[in-house]
């Protein structure tokens, strides 16, 4: 009997090659966009190109008879096809408004790109030309984009029916708040506008729907959740769960903009089932700007009180952030994802933070990287500086003297904290900086008043991913649990098959997952296969958002696999004649104590569990076990950044000289991973920064409509980011913390703290987001004059 | 990104591309297609017909012509970046060439293609009116030298008739005079915000100087008051003070109109400055 050998070499911590790369760099990656089944038709999406309207009526006749068209659809038409609205999972208060959404609007569009008539026609070329000759009669109606603004009385109301714009006001303050703030010596408050944010995944998202002869439904969908969109098609279009089934194939990134139950998903698969043929749409980049969510859009105020040598006793946080025009998945709730690190890294006994969400005529707003956190970060790590000003206290010595430095340790918001050492983090950091050269080329550069004067800023951060203990989410109101589910499957001659319930999109799952598994069975990565993104392939899962996947997913694989050598141990004391507990069992062998000679490896266990010629009474044959892992704590990974950046004084621009990040994720599964997530998650980080921001007029006109103004940045803009790590073991079995949003959550308050310390000395204290030249010449000119 | 439906043609010659712009209007040239093919897929170029002239390949070329480099519109912009006589003799048009766009936009697009669209935000227009540069347009009749101060004359607009194609670009050599072509983006890839192109006549010093502004209004503009006040011997200083006297630039997502007046000055300043530095003895590219 052929058994692959037991393999002797170790995988977590090392840098394994990407499985997913050799398909995806050579182009034969299998995108929702490459997939093309017979007889399908194509849609094209007409949209509202006012921020607000009237639809007063909709023409079909000349797209209908356009060359090559199916048919085409109002919202009016398609209105009774939708058992429920699109759904929002997270509605934080009892009172929160929650007005109807649906795939096309019917009667009024909200924001610009909001949806009012579909067009199929046999190819994506002719829907679009026939989109065009959809004679819609608009009704310009008042409308508003700032937060701010749509608060003030007499504002235009996004929706009428609801009476505000208000959408909820959420509180968490600790008792004796008040009298804390009271008490302080120093009281810092900064006001900060963070802009909106246009994800932009390489892949734009993407939907085939095809019904099968029973009524089954097919979906293909650019999407980081299978299982949750699933669930969402039976809310939206009552069909039976047990009926679909939801593939996301290779997909392209998505940064949260894909966790969502998008309007274009939900038509694609009524107009299947109408058409009976399959239907395909696939999204413009220009159209993504407005069809797909934005992230942030938040007006924050931030409060530190503090004693006079640098203790800070409160922290108070007010927050008015924009939702859009309608709720999305988890729109309510994205502030809420960092409401609970207000207090970052740092021990801050009081505590109070309050959201207001606002409905704004603007593209709806949800998860972007960081989701909450960023949000957070930015305000709590720009105010550290403003408040070592006040004190004239180094900024470095004011973040180390407020530290947590004892773990576990739980925050006067609620949560515990289960590992960390943020002296360590930031004495790496230093270590990287060499900041005495730094501050001497700065004082030589202000000596000389050089036009290009330099500037270092530090962002010390910490976060809550690993998304999420199912307890929790169920006391802050969202709908569903936090938990995920593996199979592993050992086939008969012994390779393995592991089935996960996330659903990456550029992590790489299909490594670092097989990687541990490798390890605690005892085989060769190469022999471990992932299987994921198909609900046909992985009937559980909660999907992949919120740096989940490893810290909860990656537990539940570890307890599966746990189980796995649970069952083979019983199957080689059977076979062996000996008792389990006198097994001992390493890296795929099982050995008698005492009988160093008497060993049984697990794979032959496995071939016997399929053979199953002589198991244990009343033992089931095969060697498969699942798990469900619903983690009792959130993942909490920090670091210490710091950004250096030389500033044109005379022209405001600022260009990146240093990114140093030095990130405690946990243990290092495959360090090279978590190296290509820091790069990713600290560029968009710096994007927000200094590049992108997603602007709209007063009334809701979006400005930023294309990537010509739209400034993703590229590496041209950008250093070699130099990383580091250190490794506290998170509490569970892997010792793992998620990584996929630390970079992004901790950028954005390094690189505008540098900006601000390179014009410290003429007196500039602030500059808005993004870092525009324009903006910063601005600070400039402000203090100047 | 789909363009509006339109028709293609392929140009065998000069000649026939000429003949295949005379069959209608709303036709377009396609060149190396970098501002051309955006702009249809975002609908906002609608062509009924595109003719394709990037096969064209005796219109590539850079060739010396006594005191003279004359350049074929179809020269694409990586070619004329590394084009040794343009470094040796007229290095602010290779320099120039070697900064519009990205690596991808440089090995597509074409030096003709780029002035032939006359966009104000684009690099090389004012480089070539800093030059008194001369673009060679043919038609039916045959061909005219078109001096670059009448050629651009408005937002994507150019003295290009529409039966005629754009076959060569005429530029001085430098000689000692020195040179900058002085740009401010915000990203690689990104038209300038503003930039200043400078040719010094001098040994070290002005005596005098063209100069062209991009990005300051409808089209690639002199700044005449900063070349009379050079002429009037005033320091680079003073006459960089006045360089946004009479602009008009335009207020978009990049930069307001009054930051592009005060970026006109420091850098017209700034171009002024490395040019004298490189007068007065043959510049080579940068």
């Amino acid at each position: 009997m052929a058994v692959a050998e037991t393999a002797t070499e170790t995988f977590v911590g090392t840098s394994v090659k990407r499985k997913e790369d050799a398909s995806l760099l050579r182009g034969r990656g299998t995108y929702v966009d490459n997939l093309t089944l017979p007889a399908t038709a194509y849609m094209a999406i007409v949209r509202s190109p006012y921020p607000r309207a009237r639809i007063t009526s909709v023409n079909l006749d000349a797209a209908r008879a356009a060359e090559g068209v199916v048919s085409a659809f109002s919202g009016t038409d398609l209105a009774d096809d939708w058992k429920g609205g699109l759904p929002c999972a997270w509605p934080v208060t009892e009172d929160i408004k929650m007005p109807p959404h649906y795939p096309l609007a019917t009667d009024e569009a909200r924001y610009q790109g909001d949806g009012v008539a579909v067009v199929v026609a046999e190819s994506r070329a002719l829907a679009k030309d026939a989109a065009e000759l959809v004679g819609v009669e608009y009704e310009p109606l008042p409308s508003i984009a700032g937060v701010e603004r749509a608060l003030e009385e007499g504002a235009p109301l996004v929706h009428e029916d609801v009476g505000t714009n208000e959408c909820y006001v959420w509180k968490l303050e600790t008792d004796d708040f008040s009298a804390a703030l009271d008490a302080a010596d120093v009281v810092v408050t900064r006001r900060y506008f963070q802009p909106r944010l246009i994800p932009s995944a390489i892949e734009p998202r993407a939907v085939v729907a095809q019904v099968g002869p029973t009524g089954d439904v097919t979906i293909w969908s650019a999407t980081q959740i299978p299982h949750i969109l699933r669930f969402a098609t039976q809310l939206v279009l009552g069909i039976p769960e047990s009926k679909i089934r939801v593939i996301a194939p290779d997909v392209g990134g998505g940064f949260g903009s894909k966790v969502e139950v998008y309007a274009e998903d939900q038509l694609a698969v009524t107009l299947a089932r109408r058409l009976g043929r399959p239907v395909k749409w696939t999204e413009e980049r220009a159209e993504a700007h407005v069809a797909t969510i934005h992230g942030r859009d938040v007006v924050h105020e931030l409060t530190f009180a503090a004693t006079n040598d640098g203790t800070i006793t409160a922290v108070k946080s007010e927050a008015w952030c924009a939702m859009g025009a309608y709720l999305q998945l988890v729109t309510p709730g994205v502030p809420l994802l960092g409401a609970w690190i207000y207090s970052g890294p740092y021990a801050i006994p009081n505590y109070s933070v309050t959201f207001t969400g606002v409905f704004t005529n603007t593209t709806p707003t949800d998860a972007y990287r960081g989701a909450g956190r960023p949000e957070a970060t930015y305000v709590l790590e720009r105010t550290m500086d403003a408040l070592a000003r006040e004190l004239e206290m180094d900024p470095i010595e004011l973040r180390q003297k407020n530290f947590v430095k004892e773990f576990p340790y739980t925050m006067a918001s609620g949560l515990t904290i289960d590992a960390g050492d943020y002296d360590a983090t930031l004495g790496r950091l230093l270590e990287l900086l060499d900041l005495d050269a730094i501050r001497a080329d700065q004082a030589a550069r202000r000596e000389s008043d050089d036009p290009r004067q330099i500037g270092v800023g530090f962002s010390t951060y910490n976060e809550m991913c690993g998304l999420a203990p199912s307890r929790i989410l169920g006391a802050i109101r969202y709908a569903v649990g936090g938990w995920d589910a593996a199979t592993v499957r050992f086939q008969p001659l012994g390779s393995v098959q592991v089935v996960v319930g996330t659903s990456p999109h550029g992590q790489g799952h299909e490594t670092t997952f097989a990687q541990i598994v490798a390890d605690q069975l005892g085989v060769d990565v190469d022999d471990v296969e992932v299987l994921h993104g198909d609900t046909a392939s992985s009937q559980q899962g909660m999907d992949t958002y919120g740096s989940r996947s490893l810290a909860v997913g990656g537990i539940a694989l570890w307890n599966a696999g746990e189980k796995i050598i649970g069952k083979a141990r019983k199957i080689v004391a059977h076979q062996l004649e000996v008792a389990e507990d006198d097994l001992d069992y390493a890296n795929g062998t099982f050995t008698v104590k005492g009988s160093p000679d008497r060993t049984m490896g697990i794979r032959e266990a496995a071939f016997a569990a399929h053979a199953a010629h002589d198991l244990p009474d009343g033992m089931e044959p095969g060697l498969e076990q699942t798990a469900v892992f619903d983690p009792p704590n959130f993942s909490w990974p920090a670091g210490a950044h710091a950004a250096v950046v030389e500033v044109d004084t005379e022209t405001g621009d600022t260009r990146l000289v240093r990114y140093v990040a030095v990130d405690d994720v946990g243990t290092a599964v495959n360090p090279m991973i978590i190296d290509g997530q820091v790069h990713g998650g600290v560029t968009q980080g710096i994007a927000a920064a200094l590049f992108e921001e997603g602007a709209y007029d007063e009334e809701g006109n979006l400005l930023t409509t294309t990537m010509a103004t739209y400034l993703v940045p590229s590496a041209a803009e950008l250093p070699s980011y130099e990383t580091d790590r250190i490794e506290t073991r998170a509490d569970n079995p892997l010792g793992v913390k998620g990584v996929g949003e630390t970079g992004t959550i901790a950028a954005a308050p390094a690189v505008i703290n540098a900006v601000v310390d390179a014009l410290s000395h003429l007196g500039v204290t602030d500059v808005g987001l993004p870092a525009t030249p324009e903006r910063v010449w601005k600070a400039i000119e402000e203090v100047r004059t | 990104m789909i363009p509006a439906g339109f028709d293609y043609e392929v140009a065998e010659s000069v000649e026939h591309a000429i003949e295949l712009l005379g069959n209608g209007e709303d036709t377009k040239l396609l060149a190396g297609g970098h501002s051309l093919l955006p702009a249809m897929k975002l609908r906002l170029a609608r062509p009924a017909l595109l003719v394709d002239v990037g096969r064209l390949n005796d219109l590539a070329y850079v060739k010396e012509e006594g005191e003279t480099i004359a350049i074929g519109a179809l020269t694409r912009h990586k070619d004329v970046a590394s084009s040794p006589e343009l470094r040796e003799h007229c290095a602010i048009v290779s320099y120039t060439a070697g900064h519009v766009g990205d690596p991808q936009v440089r090995h597509r697009g074409t030096i003709g293609g780029s002035l032939a669209h006359g966009d104000p935000a684009s690099d090389l227009p004012s480089v070539i009116l800093a030059l008194h540069g001369e673009l060679v347009a043919r038609g039916p009749g045959g061909d005219r030298a078109i001096p670059a101060g009448e050629f651009f004359t408005g937002v994507w607009q150019t003295a290009l008739a529409p039966h005629e194609v754009l076959v060569e670009i005429r530029v001085p050599k430098l000689g000692a005079a020195g040179w900058s072509y002085t740009k401010m983006a915000r990203r690689a890839q990104d038209w300038a915000t503003v930039a200043v192109a400078a040719v010094v006549h001098g040994n070290g010093s002005v005596e005098r100087a063209a100069v062209a502004l991009t990005n300051m209004g409808a089209t690639t503009l002199r700044a005449t008051a900063v070349e009379k006040a050079l002429v009037g011997g005033a320091s680079i200083d003073d006459a960089a003070a006045l360089a946004a006297d009479g602009t008009e630039p335009p207020t978009d997502h990049m930069a307001s109109s009054d930051f592009r007046k005060h970026l006109a000055r420091v850098l017209t300043r700034r171009a002024l400055e490395e040019a004298s530095r490189r007068s007065g003895r043959r510049a080579r590219g940068g």
